[in-house]
């Protein structure tokens, strides 16, 4: 049987008599990737933000990795991974300190951060760049740290929000090469993306329209289920009604 | 005329890490009332010629000039006559939409009144807002009023950096379509985006990286210079498949593309069907490989290679 790793019910977060996440329920399967899709405005960071620990929910319920998103933020900040949309590293430290303080603060010892700060640079073809200042570094190598970096503690799930905006077209695809590995290795990937042809990339999608869920399943199906030749084509019928815009 | 002309910008910055170089030789000629899509990924050097062109920052070297007037000697002109949208969000948050659109119609020596025909389109979504601080609308009313505000003083030339970054496609396709309905009136439009699908809304494009250029086209044309077989490729297994895909001998590339790989080969000899028969002896199930035409991104991905 499937593992649920993340598991939302009713979720709802409200701002004075705005519902910007309105009762949305679904589960994460252990080891998938998830897109979470939806226009601007649907209320995507606001859910986001509940299922990280870092906003108490308004109403509803929901467990990631087992931990409740009440009572336990701490325990769900320690077994996930986040990479925000907004470059995420430290600009005047070198890679090697980024490594260093983010697998410090995981709380890695200091020979598996000598361990992992070799493999990881090497991986990323970037050990002669190891002690250079991140700001010194092309924008898709520091996207790549960082999720390099996001997901150094080994953790259960690994969330990320819209990684990949403006980088060109070849540094997209090696980030979402890192994804499929990540998921390989048993990770779960929960992103958010406005490029609709990495929507296709994961194993089920999500649209969120005016803090609803309008619609969850798998990319093939969905397409199925609305006549659509691709996933833009899904996403412009479930969004075009759409009320609200916001970023 | 309303063209833009630009020949041989340079520009560097100086950083805590070395030289940068923004632009490197750029030449460019673009039409008058042309719909002009400026494609690349952040750092490609598009804002640093944006800002040129608008003359807010000077280039190292070489000449520029927009609708006839020069950069540099002519800089006031300019500016009179250009509409800008920067990147980033650039309005007074404190000040209500309308108070923005009227303090942009004022220092251009205008009325709201006046050109209101050419935002009435936009206008009327923001219209309910109008009391509303610039600051606390949403993002896709921002990039709408600021829009407006590039457009208050009726310019001749248009510069939008990144409008619909960040933009879900329901929004981007309708900024796009204002676009198109602020062409036919008559205004030449430069405008960048790093969405590939973008391009081929645009008359012309060029292709930018690394402060280079690297391609000047019709977006329809630039499929021909593709000069290779392109074939589409899926399965069950989309992720295994690419991994052995890259690990076939014949194949010289192979990336994702929505619900298909798409790859290249060494030999452009090579069978199709001996492809296939080594994947269906890895397992692969549901196997399903087509020749097709390459599309912008294709062919960005492989002048960016080059």
């Amino acid at each position: 049987m499937e593992q649920t790793i993340i598991e939302v019910r009713n979720l709802t977060k409200q701002f004075g008599d705005f519902k910007a996440v309105n009762s949305i329920s679904f589960d994460v399967r252990k080891g998938e990737i998830f897109g979470f899709l939806g226009a601007n405005g649907a209320g995507k960071t606001t859910a986001m933000k509940m299922l990280i620990g870092i906003s108490i929910p308004s109403a509803g319920e929901a467990k990631v990795a087992g931990f409740d998103v009440y009572k336990e933020t701490e325990q769900i900040k320690k077994n996930i991974g986040y990479m925000s949309q907004k470059f995420s590293l430290y600009d005047d430290l070198t890679v090697r300190e980024n490594i260093t303080l983010f697998a410090g603060i995981y709380g890695l010892t200091d020979t598996e951060i000598a361990a992992r700060t070799v493999e990881l640079t090497n991986r990323l073809g970037i050990a002669d760049e190891a002690d250079k200042l991140v700001a010194s570094l092309p924008l898709g190598w520091k996207q790549k740290l960082a999720f390099s970096i996001a997901v150094i503690h080994n953790p259960k799930i690994v969330f990320l929000d819209e990684p990949t905006g403006g980088v060109d077209p070849i540094t997209r695809r090696q980030f979402w090469d890192m994804i499929y590995a990540a998921a390989a290795e048993g990770i779960t990937v929960f992103v958010t993306t406005h490029y609709m042809d990495e929507a296709e990339y994961c194993n089920r999608v999500s649209i969120m329209v005016d803090g609803v869920i309008k619609a969850l399943d798998s990319p093939a199906r969905l397409m199925q289920q609305y006549n659509a030749k691709s996933m833009e084509e899904v996403f412009i019928i479930l969004a075009r009604g759409a009320k609200r815009s916001d970023n | 005329m309303n063209n833009i002309e630009i020949s041989n910008i340079r520009k560097t910055y100086q950083g805590k890490t070395g030289v940068t170089i923004a632009l490197d030789d750029v030449s460019l000629s673009i039409n008058g009332n042309e719909l002009f899509g400026l494609i690349g990924p952040d750092g490609a050097g598009k804002t640093s010629l944006f800002r040129i062109l608008t003359t807010v920052l000077l280039p190292d070297s070489g000449s520029a000039s927009v609708c006839g007037a020069d950069i540099v000697k002519d800089f006031q002109y300019i500016r009179n006559i250009s509409g800008y949208m920067p990147g980033r969000f650039s309005l007074y948050p404190d000040l209500s939409v309308e108070e923005n659109l009227n303090f942009f119609a004022t220092i251009f020596n205008t009325t709201i009144e006046e050109n209101y025909d050419l935002i009435r389109d936009i206008y009327v979504q923001l219209e309910p807002f109008k009391t509303r601080r610039a600051g606390k609308l949403s993002g896709g009313m921002k990039q709408k009023l600021a829009l407006c505000c590039a457009l208050i003083h009726k310019p001749n030339v248009l510069f939008l950096d990144e409008p619909t970054t960040g933009v879900d496609p329901v929004s981007r396709k309708e900024f796009w379509e204002m676009l198109k309905r602020l062409k036919n009136s008559g205004i030449t439009i430069l405008v960048s985006t790093p969405y590939m699908d973008e391009a081929m809304m645009c008359d012309r494009i060029a292709l930018i990286q690394e402060g280079k250029i690297l391609l000047i086209e019709q977006p329809a044309d630039v499929a021909k210079g593709f000069g290779r077989k392109l074939y589409s490729a899926r399965a069950d297994n989309m992720y295994q498949l690419l991994i052995d895909l890259r690990a076939y001998d014949a194949i010289a590339d192979c990336f994702a593309f929505g619900h298909t790989h798409h790859f290249t080969v060494k030999n452009e000899l090579t069978n199709p069907d001996v492809i296939a028969d080594y994947l269906r002896e890895k397992m692969h199930t549901n196997l399903d490989i087509i020749e097709i035409a390459p599309g912008i991104e294709d062919c960005f991905m492989q002048l960016m290679r080059r």
